[in-house]
């Protein structure tokens, strides 16, 4: 395999006294997808947040391809090629898709104007590559379906990603057929070449999409496993702790 | 569009197309045509008359613009009155002594400076907007009273009041020009510019600018600035029609902003909103106020009236909301 895309080396995080997360290490490959599993608590979201550039890790490396990065904020982590899909959408509810897809980073015409032709354009291309189903470019965000929503998040992600896509339980607040159309576009995501880190409650997501899986326990990394070469039992057992590794 | 799906496209069409966005227009056709008819003798639609409520709303459309910014980034501004009389005194008093280019300077510079203190407390001391500017609303109301004693200033600078007032260039009087260019500048930002765009995304979801590198406290403060801008703007403007400032201009005013704003098509939470919606708003206040008086409405009359249309105007603009 090509070299890690993301490379997190021994990563420790502290707020005041308390220890979030510990001696954390993961290497991510280009075309992978990672599920990092663990019960509430576990510090899957602060780990997000190290990883996207919210919070610096009190100690320890973040390596993308190799060169180790320092990020202090999200925008240093899009810089670095790392897009984030946020559980709770972060998406502009009465703008339209593509302002949305293009938020904070508008393209400009000569003019120093919107260039909005060249948003609506890259906007239905990449819907259209994705396969994520909506009316159209201008379509209003808040006139979609919770899963079409999620499919411009994705959409939107994917557009700006170069390196490394975390997935916040990107299904958590989807219905069936809707979870099962973003799984599918999150599969056809490793065709881009990039990483995907998939945070979820679902066991039975993480056995349809992952590669590898992570588990975490109580701020601990108890173990990463081959998706093909475990099962749901040992996985639980993990994350539960009833059977130490 | 991309995906072919006839009942997808069809929700499509109906969510672009979205009467309340008209409401507005409608409102303002049905508005003018009834005092077309009921004041046909009473000279309503004559090209002085009408054009004489395109001259007094002029203030009123400048400050519109300056709240369409502040309300679509999901903030208000109380103080827009207030900003007008301390503008439009300190331009009177300042032009006395020290010429025209003073005044403006003043007068304009004492709106984006209140505007300012509204906007630092609002994005940095993060206090709510509606309080901030309830309070400096008041404390500035204050501040016009005691400048001059609660006198009015004349202004006597000829240039000044022809430029800002009574003057015309190309024989459009000089407060149409005002209004058009400030339109036209204040649609062009909102709608084209990426701080328009930014406006926008920090009133609909504040949380999601953020995430995307906006900085939400840099745009409430400049959506403040502005508004405060054009309030000053507005309070010169008055100073040269009337020739002459006093604390009580704008007094009665904000009402009749928010009103034109809210009817023009924002929306009072943010996220939406429409600059040439407000102008058509504020030109419908005009033309109420101008007609009920012409037809011979007592005041009282004339406010219960203003504020009944303005109540189902509104009502009719935000039904859609909370579906």
């Amino acid at each position: 395999m090509n070299a890690p895309i993301l490379q997190l080396q021994d990563i420790r995080k502290n707020f005041g006294g308390i220890t979030a997360i510990e001696n954390f290490s993961l290497e991510v490959f280009p075309g992978e997808i990672v599920a990092l599993v663990g019960d509430n608590g576990a510090g899957k979201s602060t780990l997000v947040k190290i990883v996207s550039g919210v919070h610096p890790p009190s100690s320890g490396t973040i390596a993308i391809e190799g060169r180790p990065v320092m990020m202090s904020n999200a925008t240093m982590g899009r810089a670095h090629g790392i897009e984030v899909v946020y559980q709770d959408l972060a998406l502009a509810d009465q703008q339209t898709v593509y302002m949305n897809m293009f938020l904070g980073r508008e393209p400009l015409n000569r003019f120093g104007l919107l260039d909005r032709r060249r948003m609506i354009a890259e906007t239905e291309k990449l819907v259209k590559e994705l396969d994520v189903r909506i009316p159209s470019a201008h379509a209003t965000i808040r006139d979609l379906s919770g899963g079409q929503r999620q499919g411009v998040a994705i959409a939107r992600a994917t557009h700006w990603a170069s390196k490394l896509i975390l997935l916040d339980e990107p299904t958590a607040a989807l219905g069936v057929a809707e979870t099962a159309k973003v799984e599918e576009i999150v599969l056809s995501l490793k065709q881009r070449n990039v990483g995907i880190l998939i945070i979820t409650h679902s066991l039975d997501q993480v056995f349809k999409l992952s590669d590898r899986i992570c588990v975490l326990r109580r701020g601990k990394q108890i173990g990463v496993r081959e998706t093909k070469k475990t099962d749901k039992n040992e996985i639980i057992a993990m994350i539960t702790g009833l059977q130490q590794q | 569009m991309t995906s072919a799906n006839t009942d997808t496209e069809v929700g499509s069409f109906a969510s672009r197309f979205n009467l309340q966005q008209y409401v507005v227009y409608l409102g303002f056709l049905a508005i003018f045509l009834f005092f077309a008819f009921m004041l046909r003798d009473s000279g309503f639609l004559t090209v002085r008359n009408l054009s004489n409520i395109v001259l007094q709303t002029a203030p009123v459309t400048i400050m519109a613009i300056g709240l369409v910014f502040v309300m679509s980034a999901g903030e208000i501004d109380l103080s827009i009155g207030s900003i007008v009389a301390v503008a439009a005194l300190a331009a009177a008093v300042t032009i006395a002594s020290y010429g025209m280019a003073a005044g403006i300077v003043v007068g304009l510079g004492a709106g984006i400076l209140i505007g300012l203190i509204n906007g630092a407390l609002v994005a940095y001391v993060k206090l709510p907007s509606f309080l901030v500017t309830l309070a400096t609303m008041g404390l500035f109301a204050g501040v016009s009273r005691s400048m001059t004693d609660l006198r009015s200033i004349s202004v006597t600078n000829e240039t000044f009041t022809g430029f800002f007032g009574s003057g015309s260039l190309l024989s459009v009087p000089s407060l149409i020009w005002w209004t058009v260019i400030a339109i036209a500048i204040g649609h062009l930002v909102y709608r084209e510019t990426r701080f328009g765009a930014h406006v926008l995304a920090t009133g609909d979801n504040a949380r999601a600018a953020s995430v995307s590198g906006i900085s939400v406290p840099k745009i409430r403060l400049a959506v403040l600035t502005i508004s405060g801008g054009l309030a000053g703007l507005a309070g010169l403007l008055y100073a040269g029609r009337l020739q002459a400032a006093k604390y009580t201009l704008g007094e009665t005013d904000l009402m009749t902003v928010i009103a034109a704003v809210i009817v023009g098509g924002t929306l009072l939470n943010g996220g939406k909103g429409s600059i040439v919606g407000a102008l058509v708003g504020s030109l419908m206040m005009g033309m109420l106020n101008n007609g009920l008086i012409l037809m011979g409405l007592s005041v009282s009359d004339q406010m219960i009236v203003r504020g009944l249309i303005i109540l189902t105007a509104v009502a009719v603009s935000l039904r859609d909301k909370s579906r």
